[in-house]
């Protein structure tokens, strides 16, 4: 579906007059990312990073592709294959560097664009299909990289896969099964490492898929955009192509510097010095710790240490999977009809001083070491964290007294918008 | 009923966090009223020293090696470092990058023979190593190295400079920074007056920049001129430490100039891109900005 004043795809050449007969993916990509979409023309540059999460999805599976030709998925060379890369390769350093970081700035951007979600409530009626296949994405992703930070085969990548597939040791009477059926063994070993390769590879493709199905629900109803007041009229709209191409081409640029700059000349500052130690088994390190990117539910795991009717080990894996799993139902819980949070004053102070605060304690406390007072912040962060979703949400979006709407986006742009001063009544305008 | 659903969870989880909060308020308030501190403070945790600082020609964003000082870093560990640490991920070959030409290699690693089999008969020999070859390790195996080391197995070191935080700086302030715990003082705070109960045991060695300050390797550079230099560097402990970390920089990362270098230009190439972007974005975007006062 799209809008009535939508651009149709007109082939001008015979070539494309042929292809649009017989296979109408010109058509496709004009109506999907072209001129034939309309978008609403006041998209801030919070709304680039749909498209930039998509750009890294690219770099990963060209990187991981060619490295894939280099590696080998054996627990006895996987180590030495990926010195290998780093060494004889041609340029191999410098995919695999690509790739790493990569993963780190897919991550980035997928935050900040699961963030400016939540702040525009972009879950909401008519859009909850997209949120829903964008958790789907957001758990995919963790899956995708939680198994390709295993494959060094050094000593995090060891002791992460058992700490996680541990967890699943937490499971009352079938967990303990279950662990060893995922690892095909008692620890992480061969079994462990090749079909997490095998994964790895799989995954990303699951990805781009769920992705095409995320931008097709995305096409529905069209963009959301900072006001939260839908698109009414050809006004209210600009062609994606060329306007958001180059305001998406700008964003890209910057993203791309900061990039290439932790490539080649920090790639090591995401990761962790562990993992260049070969994986021992006999070895514990000091810390374990996932990525960076996974620390916000690392310390949601950790923050359970007491045994209320249920083991804390429990108690941290429910929570850990529930502090993701609540996104799904976000659309339900927030019942208020105005989407952008900058008409919303109470839900705003709680997003700004609430739940930015707690993510980045979260952030930064599951990275730290399991000891005080890391532990009782951490306790704070997590009760807020599920308070947020969970109570505080629905009740703010129940009593909270929005601020007045524009009337339109063309309103919100221009300052003025003549149907608006048709349709208000006569002393309100005078 | 889903928000009904959702407020018992949340405060179901909220709870129990909180639950854990409190049941581990009073053990950690009670460490904070005796020690001052939440957690008990340890040996390993106060007299642990972060690296030294120390300054090498590669460093920053740009630099480039320092030849020389690789070389007399190789020669460091060929003459100290290789008798029980392995070097398992560089190849004779590499070395062409310190600067030797072909018959230096070639000589270099013939001087180490490597387990190879007999062209003749198929039988395992020792044969003189070959550019191709890797560095030979010490040991034929983990066992061996245990048994030989007092069950402390020393570690592959083609990557140690990346597999410690501040790696360059750590092996130079681990190699120099050997010292007796009885005597030792940091921040003027002695480490013996303050954990009377501290000993280094029989076999380990005390440095304060190892994690938990009792180290089995003992200090593998006592004296001056420990190795000779060719070049007629003075061959202080310092000077070998520095240059030995050096070496240990460029086997770890051979990449490391060809990488910083390539990345100037694909920053510039950006950044001008960049540039050209924000413009034609501008210019793309001007027929929709609201014309001022009509």
């Amino acid at each position: 579906m799209s809008f009535p004043w939508a651009r149709e795809y007109t082939p001008t050449n015979d070539f494309m007059k042929f292809m649009d007969e017989k296979l109408p993916l010109p058509r496709l990509v004009y109506n999907a990312v072209g001129a034939g979409y309309p978008v609403p023309r006041n998209l801030s540059y919070m709304w680039n990073f749909g498209v930039l999460a998509g750009f890294f999805l690219v770099v990963q599976i060209v990187t991981g592709v060619v490295l894939a030709m280099h590696y080998a998925a054996n627990a006895d060379v996987a180590f030495a294959t990926t010195e290998h890369i780093m060494r004889d390769v041609n340029w191999g350093w410098l995919m695999r560097y690509a790739h790493a970081n990569g993963a780190s700035f897919f991550f980035i951007v997928v935050y900040l664009h699961i963030f400016r979600g939540f702040f525009y409530s972009s879950y909401k009626a008519p859009r909850e299909m997209i949120w829903l296949l964008g958790v789907v994405l957001f758990l995919l992703m963790m899956a995708t990289a939680f198994m390709g930070y295993v494959l060094p085969w050094g000593q995090m990548s060891f002791w992460g896969a058992k700490v996680i597939t541990g967890l699943f040791g937490a499971i009352p009477v079938v967990g303990e099964p279950i662990q060893i059926w995922l690892l095909g063994g008692f620890a992480p070993d061969n079994a462990a490492l090749n079909r997490f390769f095998s994964l790895h590879f799989l995954l990303p493709f699951v990805i781009a898929g769920v992705v095409i199905l995320h931008i097709w629900a995305l096409h529905i109803p069209g963009s959301s955009n900072p006001t939260g007041v839908e698109v009414k009229k050809e006004s209210d709209t600009l062609p994606f192509h060329p306007y958001y191409t180059a305001k998406d081409g700008f964003g890209l640029g910057v993203v791309l510097i900061a990039f290439m700059a932790f490539v080649f000349f920090m790639p090591n500052a995401l990761g962790h010095p562990d993992n260049y130690i070969e994986a021992n088994s006999l070895s514990t390190p000091a810390l374990i710790v996932p990525e960076w990117y996974f620390y916000p539910f690392y310390a949601i795991l950790r923050a359970f240490t007491f045994d209320f009717i249920l083991p804390a080990k429990l108690w941290g894996v429910l929570a850990m999977f529930s502090s993701i799993l609540v996104w799904f139902i976000l659309p339900w819980l927030d019942r208020s009809p105005v989407r952008s949070g900058h008409y919303r004053p109470m839900f705003r102070k709680f997003f700004w001083f609430g739940l930015i605060p707690c993510m980045a304690a979260l952030f930064y406390l599951g990275g730290a070491h399991a000891e005080e007072p890391y532990i009782m912040l951490s306790q704070i962060a997590t009760a807020y964290y599920f308070l947020h979703f969970l109570v505080i949400l629905p009740i703010v979006s129940s009593i909270e007294k929005p601020e007045p709407l524009p009337f339109s986006i063309t309103e919100a742009v221009l300052g003025e918008d003549e149907d608006a001063q048709l349709g208000a009544s006569g002393p309100a305008s005078a | 009923m889903i928000r009904i659903i959702a407020f018992l969870v949340g405060m179901g989880f909220a709870s129990v966090a909180l639950i854990s909060l409190f049941a581990g308020i009073g053990p950690a308030f009670s460490t904070l009223s005796e020690e001052g501190k939440f957690v008990a403070p340890t040996a390993e945790h106060e007299f642990h020293e972060s690296p030294k600082e120390v300054s090498f020609k590669h460093d920053g964003l740009g630099g480039n090696w320092d030849l020389a000082q690789l070389q007399r870093g190789y020669q460091v560990y060929r003459e100290v470092c290789s008798s029980c640490h392995s070097m398992k991920f560089v190849a004779y070959r590499d070395l062409a990058q310190l600067g030797y030409n072909e018959a230096e290699v070639k000589a270099l690693a013939a001087e180490n023979q490597v387990p190879g089999i007999d062209p003749d008969t198929g039988e395992a020999i020792m044969r003189p190593g070959r550019p191709t070859d890797n560095f030979p390790s010490p040991y034929p195996n983990k066992v061996a190295a245990a048994a030989a080391n007092n069950n402390a197995v020393p570690p592959d070191l083609s990557l140690m400079t990346k597999a410690r935080t501040d790696g360059t700086a750590y092996v130079y302030s681990l190699l120099t920074g050997y010292n007796d715990s009885t005597t030792y003082e940091k921040d003027g705070k002695s480490l013996k007056a303050e954990f009377p109960e501290f000993s280094t045991p029989a076999g380990l060695h005390f440095n304060p920049y190892f994690a938990n300050l009792n180290l089995a390797m003992a200090a593998p550079l006592t004296t001056t001129g420990q190795v000779t230099y060719a070049d007629g560097t003075d061959a202080s402990i310092d000077q070998m430490a520095q240059d030995v970390a050096a070496f240990m920089t460029w086997t770890a990362e051979p990449s490391l100039i060809e990488r910083k270098r390539t990345g100037w230009p694909v920053l510039g190439f950006l950044l001008f891109a960049t540039i050209l972007a924000y413009f034609s974005k501008k210019q793309i975007w001007a027929a929709t900005k609201p014309k001022k006062a009509k």
